[in-house]
C-alpha cells in the first residue's frame, strides 16, 4: 500500500477507509520524518476529521470524489486557508492566507486530504532545500546528502512513502531535479496547464505547480484534478483536460525519441550518463526510434534563467515590506527603515542575492544588456525545442548532472550551486512539459533521474513513454534502506 | 564590473538595509555570477523578438461583473500591526 493506485484501488473496493489511509500516512510520516525532515507541519486531527467525513458520506452513498480519501503533502509555497504558509522565510512568519489555491480546491472536491506542509528552499530558490529557514531536509536514500530542491520535501516525503502523491512547484527544475535525486517521478506541467492562483509568486513566466509521486501511472491519476482552465488565473490554457491514463498502453512501438547531443557534456557525471543512455537504450528495445537532434543554445540557459527569474523575482518579492503580512522589524525610526530593516532581517542570503541580482539586470542602462538580451535569447532556446519537436515526439535527457551531493557540499559557491539545474532550466523557459521518472542507481546507491520532454500540452505522451518504461524495469519501485524496515513490520501486523 | 557604489545603490533600490560589511560579502559573489551571465553576449541576437513569456496571450479580460471581495478581517489577518481596520505603519510625515 504505497502507490496512489494501491490507495485508490483500496479505498474503491472498501478494504481501506479514508480514515485507515490518514493513519497510515500519519503512522508513516511519525517512523521516518525525524530523521528526515521533510513536513513543517502535520495536521493529524484536521485530516482524521476530514476522512471521518468522506467514509460517512461514502457509507450513506454519496458520491465522494475519484481521489476520495488519498492522503498528500503541500510545498509550503502553496496557499491553503488559515494554514500557515511561510514559503520557508522568516519573513513571511505566521502568514496565513484568506484563501485557498486552486489547486487545493480541485484536490479537496476530488476528495483527497491535505494532510501537511512540506519543506522547500526559501522562496523556491534553490537546489538542495538547504536555503529553507526552518529545518533540513535530508535524502531518503542517504541522509548525509541533500534531497535535491527546491521541492526537497516533496521529493523525500514520497521516496520515503510517507504520503503517495506531493504538491511541488517548479521555475527552473525544483519538481524533476529533487525527483530524480530522491528516486520518484515528477511532472512539471506545461506553463498554463495548472492554474497558478494561490502559488507564491517567484519567477511568474516560468513558475509551474506539478505532483510528485512514484509512478508515471500515479502522476496521470492525479493530474486532472490540477489541470484546466481557471478564471483567477489569466494564464491558464482554456483547453480541454485528456484522460491520461487512457494512453497509458506500454505500448511505444514507432515513437520518436529525440536524444539532444549537448546535454551529454563534459560535466555530466559518468554513472548518471551510464544510466541514461541504458535508458533510452531501453526505448529502443521497446520499439522507439531514438535519434541525435541538436538544441543549439543549450549553453546559454543558465545565464539566460538566472537573468529572467531574477529579475521577475525582484518585482514579485517586494511586496514583502513589513505591512501587509508576516514578520516586521522591531525598533524602527520611519516608513522606510520598516521597509529595509524587514526585508534584511527575514530574508535569507540566497534571496537577497537573486533581488540584488534581478533588480540589477532591470536598472536603468543595464536593461537592454542584461534583460532584454536574456529574453532574445530565450526566444532562441524556445526555437530549438520547436525545431525538435518536428522531427521527434519526446526528447530524452538526464534530469541533473549529478546524484545528490553531500549536504554543505555548494552552500559556499551560489554559481556551482546554479549549475545543477544546466538540464532543467531550459524547459521552464520554453513552457514545455517535463517529467523525471528513475532510471538507475549510482555505485553508492543513490537514484538516478532520466528527464522526458514534449511538445506544450503533450503531458500525455510523457506519461505513456513513462509509464511504458517503468512497466519494463523495476527502479520506481525501490525503497530506500531504512524505509524497507518500516514496511516489513507493517506487513507483519 | 559591478563596483561599491553600484552594489550600495542596489541594495537601496531593493529596500535592503546592508551593512558595509554584507556588501564586502555580496559583492563578490554577484561578480561571479554576473561574469558568468557575460556569455550571452557573445551572441548575436539582432533582430531576434524578445519573449516574456511562452503563451499566445493578449489582454485577457473577463466580464465586467461584480463579485465578493476578500472580507476586511480576513484581509488583515496577517497583517504584524493594524488598528480600526487599517494595516499601522510608523508616522509617514515627520
Amino acid at each position: 500500500m504505497e502507490t496512489v493506485a494501491d490507495f485508490l484501488a483500496a479505498l474503491r473496493r472498501g478494504t481501506l477507509s479514508a480514515r485507515a489511509a490518514v493513519d497510515l500516512a500519519l503512522q508513516r510520516i511519525a517512523a521516518a520524518d525525524p530523521a528526515l525532515q521533510a513536513f513543517l507541519a502535520v495536521r493529524a486531527d484536521e485530516a482524521r476529521a476530514q476522512a471521518a467525513r468522506i467514509d460517512e458520506q461514502r457509507a450513506q452513498g454519496q458520491d465522494v470524489g475519484p481521489l476520495a480519501g488519498l492522503p498528500f503533502g503541500v510545498k509550503d509555497v502553496i496557499c491553503e486557508r488559515d494554514h500557515e504558509c511561510t514559503c520557508c522565510s522568516k519573513i513571511l512568519k505566521g502568514y496565513r492566507p484568506p484563501y485557498n489555491a486552486t489547486v487545493i480546491e480541485r484536490l479537496r472536491a476530488a476528495g483527497a486530504i491535505p494532510i501537511g506542509r512540506l519543506n522547500m528552499d526559501e522562496f523556491a530558490m534553490g537546489s538542495s532545500t538547504e536555503h529553507s529557514a526552518f529545518q533540513q531536509t535530508r535524502n531518503p536514500w542517504d541522509t548525509t546528502c541533500i534531497p535535491g530542491g527546491s521541492s526537497g520535501g516533496s521529493a523525500a516525503a514520497v521516496a520515503a512513502r510517507m504520503v503517495p502523491m506531493t504538491l511541488g512547484s517548479d521555475t527552473g527544475g525544483s519538481i524533476r531535479q529533487p525527483a530524480a535525486l530522491c528516486g520518484v517521478t515528477g511532472l512539471k506541467p506545461t506553463y498554463g496547464r495548472v492554474s497558478r492562483y494561490g502559488l507564491v509568486a517567484y519567477a511568474s513566466s516560468l513558475d509551474q505547480i506539478g505532483p510528485l509521486a512514484l509512478s508515471a501511472e500515479d502522476v496521470a491519476l492525479v493530474l486532472p484534478h490540477l489541470a484546466g482552465h481557471d478564471p483567477q488565473d489569466t494564464t491558464s490554457a482554456a483547453l480541454p483536460v485528456p484522460d491520461y491514463c487512457a494512453g497509458l498502453s506500454g505500448d511505444i512501438r514507432g515513437l520518436r525519441v529525440g536524444v539532444p547531443k549537448e546535454y551529454f557534456v563534459a560535466g555530466l557525471d559518468p554513472e548518471v550518463r551510464h544510466a541514461v543512455q541504458a535508458a533510452i537504450a531501453r526505448l529502443s528495445a521497446l520499439g522507439a526510434r531514438v535519434e541525435e537532434v541538436s538544441l543549439p543554445h543549450t549553453e546559454y540557459a543558465i545565464a539566460t534563467y538566472y537573468v529572467v527569474a531574477t529579475a521577475e523575482a525582484s518585482s514579485n518579492l517586494a511586496r514583502y515590506d513589513g505591512i501587509h503580512y508576516g514578520a516586521r522589524a522591531a525598533d524602527t525610526r520611519n516608513l522606510l527603515e520598516v521597509y529595509t530593516h524587514t526585508r534584511r532581517q527575514f530574508f535569507g542570503d540566497e534571496v537577497i542575492r537573486r533581488i540584488m541580482l534581478g533588480t540589477y539586470v532591470l536598472s536603468a542602462g543595464y536593461y537592454d544588456a542584461y534583460y532584454l538580451k536574456a529574453l532574445q535569447v530565450r526566444t532562441l532556446i524556445k526555437r530549438d525545442f520547436d525545431a525538435a519537436f518536428e522531427n521527434v515526439d519526446v526528447l530524452v535527457t538526464p534530469t541533473s548532472p549529478t546524484p545528490a551531493f553531500k549536504l554543505g557540499a555548494r552552500t559556499a559557491d551560489p554559481l556551482q550551486m546554479y549549475l545543477a539545474d544546466i538540464f532543467t532550466v531550459s524547459v521552464n523557459l520554453a513552457g514545455i512539459p517535463g517529467l523525471s521518472i528513475p532510471c538507475g542507481f549510482s555505485e553508492k546507491g543513490l537514484p538516478i533521474g532520466l528527464q522526458l520532454l514534449a511538445k506544450p500540452f503533450d503531458e500525455a505522451t510523457l506519461l505513456k513513454v513513462g509509464h511504458a518504461y517503468q512497466c519494463a524495469t523495476d527502479y520506481h519501485t525501490r525503497r530506500p534502506a531504512n524505509c524497507t524496515d518500516l514496511f516489513d513490520e507493517e506487513t507483519k501486523e | 564590473m559591478i563596483s561599491h557604489t553600484d552594489i550600495a545603490y542596489l541594495a537601496r533600490l531593493s529596500r535592503l538595509a546592508m551593512s558595509d560589511a554584507d556588501l564586502a560579502v555580496f559583492m563578490p559573489q554577484l561578480q561571479q555570477i554576473l561574469a558568468y551571465i557575460e556569455q550571452l553576449r557573445a551572441l548575436d541576437t539582432t533582430g531576434i523578438e524578445p519573449t516574456a513569456h511562452v503563451l499566445p496571450l493578449r489582454n485577457v479580460t473577463r466580464a465586467d461583473d461584480v463579485g465578493a471581495s476578500l472580507p476586511q478581517a480576513a484581509a488583515l489577518q496577517s497583517a504584524p500591526q493594524v488598528g480600526d481596520g487599517f494595516f499601522c505603519v510608523p508616522a509617514v510625515i515627520e
